[in-house]
């Protein structure tokens, strides 16, 4: 049952960083590949119908690891405390942002919208980025599980290792290859082309970055992580964007699973002492509980997936800039 | 102030902030969906030009509530870790739950309903909003399914080794008594919230289109019916919370000694002690019949129930704060009257049949129409209910301590181990900040959409020539 659940909770998390990751990665680049606001709006018009359905899997995520592992839950949030308060601020700059910006007609308005779309976007993603690196380094949990220290350094202390800046650049990569194969999807015209070109420069990048890492390390997953950036810059530029996107998501969705795994049963590792560690079933709720979300879940789940993917069927059609009202 | 007050004051700005947003978002997508129906039943294109900018204000409303409530689901976690351990076996499946059944819902289908006019078949497209209008009730009720565990604990049993909440009873928690009383009452100011704003922006522009002056008299008619609601359901839900929570009823009438028929005083000067205050107006047995729905009934006192809370669950204070429980309570309704008053105003003076009444003046006579300075005094109408929202709120909070969940845990026991109040401070700053930017660019989006013409909302682009994808 606790496994069954940390299956589920590491898909939901997996879910929500692809899905928000592409519409991460449109925020961040619509300035830029798009030149004028037409093309703007064409870029975040790709992300508009679907963004909040996206942003919810966080919810989904956070409240499966709230019901299934409510000390996971408690111990995180409160150790990294005010990185975790940084990302919902940045995250209600962006959706909002986001929804505002077409519902007015000012240029000046959609600019300052566009600017701040672009800017919280790149904040969330790299202190997604360095929390995730965080959890594969640990924190310093002491032996009643809690994170002590004086003043703002408690919880902003983990950013500033090694892991978490490695972690940052990773997200950014990711989310940058992610937005610019999706745009190449979804749109016609100059934002496609010119996100096909971005998409084929992060491509390259990332894989002589990630080779260098993994040669590094010796870690064979960067490798593998490697590989699936070569083939979607790759595949960006035979213009087949559909496996572009595909190859690249499947890259940022193993990455999401090996940082959830990285340390078998423990799910938070303490750096001070490892039998302080937080492991699996240390962390779970109780047998009741379980029961309840496991029928929940599978009574409820299928048929928001079902009606999700018709959602993405309704909008599936390209966006091209010139029919976007001024 | 100590790490302790500054979180719960974070917690307090934080909910109640989203709580301005969320009652709007419920009236109306229950508006726009009324709208868009009667639309496709009369066809007239009135309601299809009031049903676009209902579902703009909406759109834009749903935004602010979307980001602040995630943050709400992080809250526990963040700033109150030890109660989130503590109730996280009865909490996290209520969100959890609350999540997939709720929001996924309602966020896939308003994007659907938003950006589907022209793609989807009439009939499907309308029923996209009534879906919306559907889930946003449904989290509404679970939610207030979890916040009533707080108030009268249901459904679940202490573990004797880790001292935790178990829950023992999902349907238990649904079926609570408090949850029953107060989701009635809840979604009545939501409906007050949602009429308040449609009869602002009616009355403002007016004369721009006939369209408003629709909006203006819907926004009336809710506004006043929600207000009529709020008081019905507002009273049972006083007697729940007696049987309940007999110390809260007694705070918000500082009622320190158990009376039999006791008054309910409407106002009062002075000091809220012992001592009867300087000055009160009362109403005799009024207090008595809202507790226990007998004007002969027993209120219980501060004093005694402190005497008996001693006994039963050791030394302290149980007393919360007696000013804050006695005026939130008289606001809550004095803003809900008010609000109510100035509705029936506008009905009244607005109506299409003149009729003249002798001794009543010219403005205050039937169809006469509003002038320019009733006219601003009807611009406050949509402060009026959210302050409602907000006293009733911070009322039935505030007079829950110093229970977390009353009888089972306090707030001291709650908070954050190894949080630091610089923590605190600073992303409480971040809040504030935040926060009331949203609110002002939010304010200023409501304005822009107001002043633009209503027939403006049908000449939009349709997308029927986009290319074919291409994959
Ligand atoms: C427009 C909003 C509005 C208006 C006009 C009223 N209320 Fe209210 N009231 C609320 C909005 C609200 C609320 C924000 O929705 C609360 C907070 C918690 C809850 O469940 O509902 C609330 C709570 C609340 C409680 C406390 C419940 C508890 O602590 O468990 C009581 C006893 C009442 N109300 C009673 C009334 C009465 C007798 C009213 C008579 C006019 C009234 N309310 C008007
Ligand atoms: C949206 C409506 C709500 C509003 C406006 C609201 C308001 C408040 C306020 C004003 C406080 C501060 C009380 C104090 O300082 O003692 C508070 C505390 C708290 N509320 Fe609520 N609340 C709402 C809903 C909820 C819900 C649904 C829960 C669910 C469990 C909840 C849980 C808490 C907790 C944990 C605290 C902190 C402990 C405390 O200080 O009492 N609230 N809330
Ligand atoms: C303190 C506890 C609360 C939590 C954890 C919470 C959580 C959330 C979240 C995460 C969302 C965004 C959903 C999305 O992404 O679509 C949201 C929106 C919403 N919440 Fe809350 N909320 C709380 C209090 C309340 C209360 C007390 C009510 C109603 C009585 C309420 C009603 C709603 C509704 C109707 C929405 C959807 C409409 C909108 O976004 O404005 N919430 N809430």
């Amino acid at each position: 049952m606790i496994t069954f659940w940390f299956a589920i909770l590491v898909l939901a998390w997996v879910l929500y960083f692809v899905l928000e990751g592409f519409d991460f990665g449109v925020g961040l680049l619509a300035p830029f590949l798009g030149r004028d606001e037409h093309e703007r709006g064409a870029a975040i018009r790709t992300i508009g119908p679907f963004w909040d359905g996206n942003e919810v899997w966080l919810v989904a995520a956070i409240g499966v690891t709230f019901a299934a592992f409510p000390d996971w839950y408690a111990v995180l949030l409160s150790a990294l405390y005010l990185p975790m308060v940084g990302i919902l601020l940045l995250l209600a700059i962006r959706g909002v942002a986001l929804e505002f910006r077409g519902k007015h007609d000012s240029p000046a308005w959609r600019r300052r919208c566009d600017w701040l779309l672009a800017g919280s976007s790149a904040g969330v993603v790299l202190l997604w980025g360095a929390q995730l690196g965080v959890f594969v380094h640990g924190l310093a949990l002491g032996a009643d599980g809690t994170v002590i220290g004086n003043g703002l350094g408690r919880s902003l202390a983990p950013l500033l290792t090694p892991a978490a800046g490695l972690g940052a650049l990773a997200g950014l990569l990711g989310t940058v290859l992610l937005g610019a194969t999706f745009l190449a999807l979804r749109t016609t015209g100059p934002v496609r082309r010119r996100a096909v070109a971005l998409a084929r420069h992060a491509g390259n990048a990332g894989t002589v970055g990630l080779l260098l890492a993994g040669v590094a390390t010796g870690s064979r997953l960067t490798l593998v992580a490697a590989v699936l950036c070569f083939i979607a810059g790759m595949l960006a530029r035979q213009g087949r964007e559909g496996g572009a996107f595909a190859a690249t998501a499947l890259g940022v969705a193993g990455a999401v699973l090996a940082v959830f795994t990285a340390h078998g049963s423990v799910v938070l590792r303490s750096t001070l002492d490892p039998l302080w560690s937080l492991t699996r079933s240390e962390a779970a709720a109780s047998p009741s509980s379980l029961k309840l979300i496991t029928v929940a879940g599978v009574l409820i789940l299928p048929g928001v997936l079902a009606y999700q993917a018709w959602s993405y069927w309704v909008f599936r059609r390209r966006i091209a800039s010139e029919r976007i009202p001024s | 102030m100590d790490v302790l007050d500054l979180t719960r004051l974070q917690f307090a700005v934080v909910t109640i902030y989203h709580y301005l947003f969320v009652p709007l978002s419920i009236s109306l997508s229950a508006t726009a969906a009324g709208l868009h129906l009667t639309w496709l039943r009369t066809e007239n294109r009135k309601y299809q030009e009031l049903t676009k900018f209902v579902g703009k204000l909406l759109i834009v409303t749903f935004a602010v509530g979307v980001v602040t409530g995630l943050v709400q689901e992080f809250q526990f976690g963040l700033g109150w870790s030890a109660f989130a351990k503590f109730y996280g076996d009865v909490f996290g499946p209520t969100l959890a739950i609350e999540g997939m059944l709720a929001f996924f819902l309602e966020a896939t289908f308003l994007a659907l309903w938003y950006f589907g006019w022209e793609r989807l078949p009439r009939k499907l497209h309308a029923a996209t909003i009534v879906v919306v209008a559907a889930g946003t009730l449904l989290s509404a009720y679970i939610i207030l399914a979890a916040n009533s565990f707080m108030q009268n604990p249901v459904g679940y049993e202490l573990d004797a080794t880790t001292g935790r909440a178990h829950l023992t009873s999902f349907s238990a928690l649904m079926t609570n008594e408090v949850v029953l009383a107060a989701f009635p009452h809840t979604m009545a100011g939501a409906a007050m919230a949602g009429g308040g704003l449609l009869l602002a922006i009616g009355v403002w522009r007016l004369a721009a289109d006939t369209g408003f002056r629709t909006l203006a008299r819907l926004g009336a008619w809710l506004t006043l019916i929600g207000g009529a609601l709020t008081a019905l359901t507002g009273d049972h839900l006083g007697k729940v919370m007696t049987a309940v929570q007999p110390m809260k009823m007694a705070a918000a009438e500082a009622l320190y000694s158990t009376t039999t028929g006791a008054p309910f005083s409407v106002f009062a000067l002075g000091k809220l002690g012992h001592e009867k205050p300087f000055l009160t107006i009362e109403v005799p047995r009024l207090l008595s019949f809202l507790g226990t729905g007998s004007f002969d009934g027993t209120v219980q006192g501060i004093d005694d129930l402190q005497a008996q809370y001693v006994a039963q669950y050791g030394p302290g204070s149980y007393v919360p704060m007696i000013p804050v429980a006695f005026w939130t309570f008289r606001l809550m309704m004095g803003a809900g009257i008010a609000g109510m008053v100035l509705a029936a105003y506008y009905l009244w003076a607005s109506a299409g049949k003149k009729s003249r009444l002798p001794l009543l003046p010219a403005f205050l006579q039937r169809g006469a129409g509003v002038p320019g300075w009733a006219k601003r005094i009807l611009l406050l109408s949509p402060l009026l209910p959210a302050a409602a929202n907000t006293f009733g709120w911070i009322f039935t909070e505030t007079a829950r301590q110093p229970w977390l969940a009353f009888g089972i845990s306090k707030v001291a026991d709650g908070i954050s181990p190894g949080l630091t109040s610089a923590e605190v401070i600073a992303s409480l700053a971040g809040f504030t900040l935040v926060y009331g930017l949203l609110a002002i660019a939010w304010y200023k989006l409501v304005v822009h959409l107001s002043k633009k013409p209503l027939t403006s909302e049908i000449l939009d682009k349709s997308p029927a020539a986009e290319p074919a994808p291409a994959y």
